[in-house]
């Protein structure tokens, strides 16, 4: 019987170590067109990128180029343009996540009390979320057109604006631009904290009712620190969303008006102005702002990756 | 002891402070009217959320409706409602056009992206490998790129190649961006199907193959539909690659077009028309929300609370 198990044993090892070589095997096979795939598209340009942003391209002559070390970038550094767009980049992605986050705790804590009607009150809320960001963009833009929109005069009646054209003024256009957002990922947000909200046992609030917490104790002591990774998630994610911000400003005001952004910028010099190098340095520059937020992102959230890597 | 507990707090609060005891005072007050008081507050944030959601899609509905001098009216209802912007796109050939385009990448991009996708996420989530984290977090990193960091280096490399302004020229980067968020809602769901059902279909002699095609695909099916909606979701939505990458309506995919109905005349604005073809290129997607509102929450949600 022992000899039986031990011999058994020693099968089931050398079968595991063939696995163990066959199975690695299939893992690359099966990784490699993903990654063949990501190699291509991603790391590939980014490295062209880089190159192209250390050089000069004539507007003139296509292909005709010279080298031009770090010329485009402190050309950037030097202009109002640059830094124009990366204020209201930040403004824009620091008021637009703030207000997502407080509007989407809302509404994901009224979801969590809404026993009935959850499931129709989450589609209600999919819908914009659904909704192209284009289109986000055109909805706002009828919104607030001067005669057809209704928002001017419903701010109007309520002290703000007055007759102001909201898209043709700085300041109002990115009012437009960041309520835009918020009305199209703010639900996103409620929907990630709806489902943080759901794993918070009901047990922790009743103890705390029994102890006598009250409804903003209970809140601000259980609700918030537990859902502090949910938040930071639904931070994380919005965040580099909005960094990245090109749709909305491209229809709304095309860039007019205090509502540049860097990837508008560097999307103009690239194909209106033809400027590769500047064009690219300006990437570049955006790719490098973008990627030192997620590098925080890969910190906060790397426990879930590793968690997804680990066996079993 | 629980029991006790609940009866003396509040007696305990009291005579710890004022502010306590103002509190439980204040509770004391609410308690009988918490009765209506609450519902009536749900009542009220829920007719608010359905508000700010929908009131601005309806909005662009309202103004698809409308013609001619309407347009410059802020009615909520159109007072000569009509379909006349819609006959209008319908016989655009650039609108048409970039609808056949869009639907033929998307599609695509889907298909290979499932396809892709699952190959890489049943090796992630089952075999044993060395630096599975680094290539896990490598592929997760790009959905980080920002798309203009690509965008001068794709055209240069589409023109040289011959792919600029073609629908290949869009699927391929449109698969890499969207292979991360599928590998990532497939992985945590394949990890989700138990083990052993492989192991036994394994020990009678399956391949790995005839395992992952047998046993794990069916019980994925959720999964994969989630994670197609999304890629699909995203693949429809994408305008900064679609607009660098292509320069004539027979490439132009439905969010190029419609904002190229602002683009051409900055004063003199069909809002008419632009609010008809946003509305119908956007239906689609309405309609794959409610009929899977669970599937998408869930492939938006994974992986996000588990930490």
């Amino acid at each position: 019987m022992e000899a039986a198990s031990v011999k058994l044993g020693r099968g089931r090892k050398k079968r595991g170590k063939t696995f163990g070589s066959e199975e690695r095997r299939l893992a690359a096979l099966l990784l490699t067109p993903a990654m063949a795939v990501i190699a291509l598209v991603a790391a590939y340009p980014i490295g062209y990128a880089i190159w192209l942003s250390f050089n000069e391209y004539s507007v003139r002559t296509p292909g005709l180029s010279r080298w031009a070390g770090f010329k485009n970038y402190t050309e950037a550094f030097g202009s109002s343009e640059f830094w124009e767009a990366v204020k209201n980049t930040f403004i824009f992605t620091g008021l637009s996540v703030t207000l997502e986050l407080a509007i989407g705790l809302g509404m994901a804590i009224a979801m969590h009390e809404a026993f009935k009607g959850r499931g129709l009150l989450r589609t209600v809320v999919l819908v914009p979320w659904a909704v192209l960001t284009v289109v986000s963009a055109i909805t706002w833009r009828t919104l607030f057109e001067p005669n057809l929109g209704l928002a001017p005069q419903i701010l109007d009646a309520i002290g703000i604006g007055g007759d102001v054209v909201w898209l043709g003024q700085e300041g109002y256009a990115m009012a437009v631009m960041i309520l835009a957002d918020v009305w199209k990922t703010a639900p996103f947000m409620a929907l990630l904290l709806l489902a943080g909200l759901q794993v918070i046992p009901d047990d922790v609030y009743d103890a705390a009712k029994v102890d006598g917490a009250t409804t903003w104790q209970r809140f601000r002591r259980i609700t918030i620190p537990l859902l502090m990774p949910a938040i930071l998630v639904a931070l994380i994610f919005r965040t580099l969303d909005a960094l990245r911000i090109f749709d909305l400003p491209y229809v709304l005001t095309g860039g007019s008006n205090g509502t540049t952004t860097l990837s508008l910028i560097a999307h103009q010099e690239l194909t209106t102005n033809r400027l590769i190098g500047y064009g690219s340095a300006l990437s570049v520059l955006t790719f490098i702002i973008v990627m030192a937020v997620s590098f925080i992102y890969i910190r906060t959230v790397g426990g879930n990756i590793r968690s997804l890597a680990e066996e079993g | 002891m629980e029991a006790s507990g609940g009866v003396v707090a509040p007696g305990a609060g009291v005579r710890e402070g004022e502010k306590e005891r103002e509190e439980a005072r204040a509770a004391v007050r609410r308690g009988p009217r918490r009765n209506w008081v609450r519902p009536l507050l749900m009542t009220i944030a829920v007719v608010l959320i359905c508000i700010f959601c929908l009131f601005p899609f309806y909005w662009l509905i309202n103004v698809s409706l409308k013609t001619g001098s309407d347009l410059s009216q802020s009615d909520i209802f159109p007072p000569n409602p009509t379909l006349d912007n819609y006959d209008s796109i319908f016989k655009n050939d650039n609108f048409t056009s970039a609808l056949k385009n869009s639907v033929i990448v998307t599609t695509v991009t889907t298909i290979l992206a499932l396809i892709v996708g699952s190959f890489a996420a049943y090796a992630l989530a089952r075999l044993r490998f060395k630096r599975k984290f680094l290539i896990l977090a490598l592929i997760l990193s790009i959905s980080t790129f920002p798309a203009i960091a690509i965008a001068a280096p794709m055209f240069k490399l589409w023109t040289d190649i011959g792919i600029y302004d073609t629908r290949i020229g869009l699927i391929i980067p449109y698969l890499t961006f969207a292979l991360p968020l599928a590998i990532y809602i497939l992985t945590s769901f394949f990890k989700e199907i138990p083990k052993e059902l492989e192991e036994a279909a394994l020990v009678d002699g399956a391949t790995y193959f005839q395992a992952f095609r047998k046993v794990v695909l069916p019980l994925a099916a959720p999964g994969l539909v989630t994670a197609g909606l999304l890629t699909a979701f995203f693949v429809w939505n994408e305008f900064l690659l679609a607009v660098t990458l292509t320069s004539s309506p027979d490439a132009f995919t439905v969010p190029v077009s419609v904002a190229n109905f602002t683009g051409s005349q900055k004063f003199e604005v069909p809002l008419g028309t632009i609010s008809a073809a946003s509305v119908v290129i956007t239906i689609p997607l309405v309609l794959a929300v409610i009929l899977f509102q669970k599937r998408i929450v869930a492939g938006m949600t994974a992986g996000a609370v588990k930490g």
